[in-house]
């Protein structure tokens, strides 16, 4: 079941070949099949795409506006080039759902959000020794940290930046 | 110096309480192993030969006496009484125990200190120059830039997961001496030639290691306002395009060699480009928050020379070999930098003991504007000391056993910890380096023979720089014996250049000799004035080739 940062959520994608992507209502299908899939769905279908984190952004790029789900793989924990792939997307503009799908450690949570992913998708075995309890929790360790423009809330730069700002008396 | 803020206060706090909780993560089963891993070495927990071993963070290597304070009293209450100062200008404690460690960190977070990423793959503590604020050649104070890379790569989302460990080095001078060509990223701060402007010129893919490189130039200059975004574009090319295959070519340096640097460059500048660099970077206001914090100390108006510290060189021969030897000129008349050296003759180098912790602490307080420094060379340095204190400083390090004159000599080596300590290590370092400590150990052979580094690793890793040494020793293991490696000719300032390998290896025993007849060479063959690193450039390496015949043969008719 996959996790986003309010815990479990019921899973509503379902892997299928591209050729069969019109069989389910959300189909999820590998990147390599995305034309069949793109052949078959309806215009306007929901749409998912699961791709190997070695993908460009510049492949990706031509279908984004046809994908409403790009599910990351990430290999193992260890393996981070999902972190970048995913901020490029939001970097540039992708408005849709980015799913990280692997064996992710609760500890990397904060981490994937602020990169752009929405959720992560755990296989069992990591599922079973990291409840959701401990995503959540882990969102909640670090109240905030430096870098600018991740989606991690409020960074330490801009809230230093905003007390200054309190302090001279609202001028800029 | 730097003073945290409520928000790096609260950060470190956190960071424990994280810390805690891994831990017990792990003790429940959550975590496996595997991936508790790195974690644990995120937070500087390395498991050695005999111990857990906790590495320390100093940002840039600067130091406040309180700070040094509580490193002591860490290291007498959860280790053996004394820290081991390293390469990377970090302390390492070599015996504390995995239970103790949250509470060794609130201790560290009291003084506004942490381990955050001194291992892992991710980006490690910024090391700078450490006459930052005191050399006369520094176009500007290498730390606020440092302390900036250091809020920026603290915990980042996207960079903390990378092929392999990440290493960034700063100067702001003309003469390196932070070692920037050896890093992965190396930053040199100067002035565009035609406007005058303060920027950065930017290396990447340096590194030791098994395959050394010299880092290449990837940016000639860069505004100061685009730092971060220019270095998240680097680290993202790395992130995406760096090997994950196999460890030993995961580091940046295989990266740019293998695509070559002019696509390298193109990638990141492409990548720059399509970033949002002012969402990423810092706004002048917290540029200049950080930097007033390195403004320079109170210095008083003197005169260039006192004569109460000339009386005391004259009375005292002791006093002015030390003071000829380990100063280092200030930028501000009546005031010089002390080098602390951490190599007593025959000792461990970057040893100190927790009483040496206190002694220094209470020099730096008194006479250093409360600040010091960590060397890269594992010494320690008071950067601001006036010309007529420097006769009481020296004789509290004469007290505290701190005063061996010998910085940047012969006997100043650095050396990893070797098989003493590490479970990668192939040979001993420490004893070669103590062999050869006591072998120069006359302060007057010392001088005679110049600057001179030597460098020793204790495994083709080489933490302890060998390839950058002028004379680099590399311990290896050969048909169940040690055997060395010597190389000549490195060099970690803008000179950069790797070492070549001299001959056959040689056995630890006869290492003493080998670099007594290599130095021989040089003294029948140097021109007046010329140092080490200069004759043997001017002279190649046939004429040093016959210093290690004669021993090398001995270790192949043991084979
Ligand atoms: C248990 C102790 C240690 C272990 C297991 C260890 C491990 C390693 C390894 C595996 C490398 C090679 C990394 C690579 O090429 O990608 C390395 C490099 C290095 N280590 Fe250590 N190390 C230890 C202690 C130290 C200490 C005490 C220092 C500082 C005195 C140090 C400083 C360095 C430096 C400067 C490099 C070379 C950096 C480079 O390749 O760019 N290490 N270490
Ligand atoms: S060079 Fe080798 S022996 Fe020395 S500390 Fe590094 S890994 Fe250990």
């Amino acid at each position: 079941m996959p996790i986003d940062r309010n815990g479990a959520v019921p899973e509503t994608w379902t892997r299928v070949p591209g050729a069969e992507a019109a069989a389910a209502a959300r189909p999820l299908v590998p990147f390599a099949e995305i034309e069949a899939a793109l052949a078959v769905v309806a215009p306007g279908a929901d749409l998912g795409v699961e791709v190997p984190n070695t993908t460009r952004y510049e492949a990706l790029a031509p279908y984004l506006d046809r994908i409403a789900l790009v599910s990351i793989v990430f290999p193992s924990f260890s393996d981070g080039r999902g972190f970048s792939l995913a901020r490029q997307l939001r970097e540039r503009g992708y408005p849709g759902r980015v799913r990280a799908a692997g064996p992710l450690i609760a500890d990397q949570f904060p981490y994937a959000l602020a990169c752009g992913f929405d959720e992560v998708d755990l296989p069992e075995a990591s599922a079973v020794r990291q409840p959701a309890e401990q995503w959540i929790a882990a969102l909640q360790v670090m109240s905030s940290t430096y870098q600018r423009g991740y989606r991690s809330g409020g960074n330490i730069l801009d809230q230093r930046r905003e007390a200054r700002r309190n302090f001279a008396g609202g001028r800029p | 110096m730097y003073r945290y803020d409520e928000f790096d206060e609260r950060f470190v706090r956190e960071r424990v309480a994280q810390f805690r909780s891994q831990v017990a993560r792990r003790l429940d089963g959550s975590l496996s192993d595997d991936e508790f891993r790195p974690l644990r070495l995120k937070n500087g927990v390395y498991l050695q030969l005999h111990a857990y071993m906790l590495r320390i963070a100093v940002p840039y290597g600067t130091l406040s006496s309180r700070q040094l304070r509580q490193l002591a009293l860490i290291g007498e209450r959860y280790d053996r009484g004394y820290g081991h100062f390293t390469t990377r200008q970090n302390l390492q404690f070599n015996w504390p125990k995995l239970k103790d460690v949250p509470d060794i960190l609130d201790l560290l977070a009291d003084v506004e200190m942490h381990c955050i990423q001194t291992s892992g793959n991710c980006i490690r503590n910024v090391t700078a120059d450490h006459f930052a604020g005191v050399a006369a050649d520094e176009v500007e104070d290498p730390r606020p830039t440092s302390e900036l890379i250091r809020q920026w790569s603290s915990l980042h989302p996207e960079f903390s997961y990378l092929p392999r460990k990440f290493k960034i080095a700063v100067t702001g001078a003309e003469h390196d001496r932070a070692a920037i060509a050896a890093h992965d990223i190396g930053i040199r701060i100067l002035r565009h030639p035609d406007t005058g402007e303060v920027g950065y010129r930017i290396f990447v893919g340096g590194g030791l290691g098994r395959t050394p490189m010299i880092a290449r130039l990837v940016r000639d200059f860069l505004p100061k306002a685009d730092l971060l975004a220019y270095l998240e574009a680097i680290m993202r090319v790395y992130n995406l395009e760096g090997r994950r295959d196999n460890k030993y070519k995961a580091r940046v340096k295989i990266l740019v060699h293998e695509v070559g640097i002019e696509a390298f460059r193109a990638a990141v500048e492409a990548e720059f480009a399509k970033l949002d660099g002012p969402t990423v970077n810092a706004d002048p206001a917290e540029m200049a928050r950080i930097a007033a914090y390195f403004a320079p100390p109170a210095y008083e108006t003197l005169p260039a020379t006192d004569a109460a510290y000339e009386r005391a060189r004259a009375a005292e021969p002791e006093f002015a070999r030390w003071a000829d030897v380990n100063l280092f000129p200030h930028k501000v008349p009546g005031y010089a930098a002390v080098t602390i050296s951490l190599k007593p003759i025959g000792g461990a180098p970057g040893d100190a003991t927790s009483e040496q912790m206190r002694a220094v602490a209470d020099l730096a307080e008194r006479h250093s504007f409360d600040e010091l420094r960590v060397t890269h060379r594992q010494n320690l340095v008071l950067p601001h000391v006036r010309l007529s204190d420097l006769h009481a400083v020296w004789k509290a390090l004469v007290a505290a056993g701190l005063a061996t004159a010998n910085e940047g000599l012969i006997t100043d080596i650095i050396a990893c910890p070797g098989l003493d300590y590490c479970a990668l290590a192939t040979a001993r370092s420490i004893p070669i380096a103590q062999s050869i400590s006591e072998r120069f150990g006359s302060y007057e052979r010392q001088r005679e023979i110049g600057p001179l580094e030597i460098k020793i690793s204790g495994c083709i890793n080489a933490c302890g720089h060998h390839h950058v040494g002028h004379i680099g020793i590399l311990g290896l293991e050969k048909s169940g014996q040690e055997s060395y490696q010597v190389t000549l000719g490195g060099d970690a300032t803008e000179d950069a250049a790797l070492g070549v390998l001299l001959g056959p290896g040689i056995r630890g025993e006869e290492v003493p000799d080998a670099i007594e007849r290599i130095v021989d060479v040089y003294l029948r063959e140097r021109q007046p004035g010329e140092v080490f690193i200069d004759a043997v450039k001017r002279l190649g390496l046939a004429p040093f080739k016959p210093a290690l015949a004669g021993a090398a043969k001995e270790l192949a008719d043991a084979d």
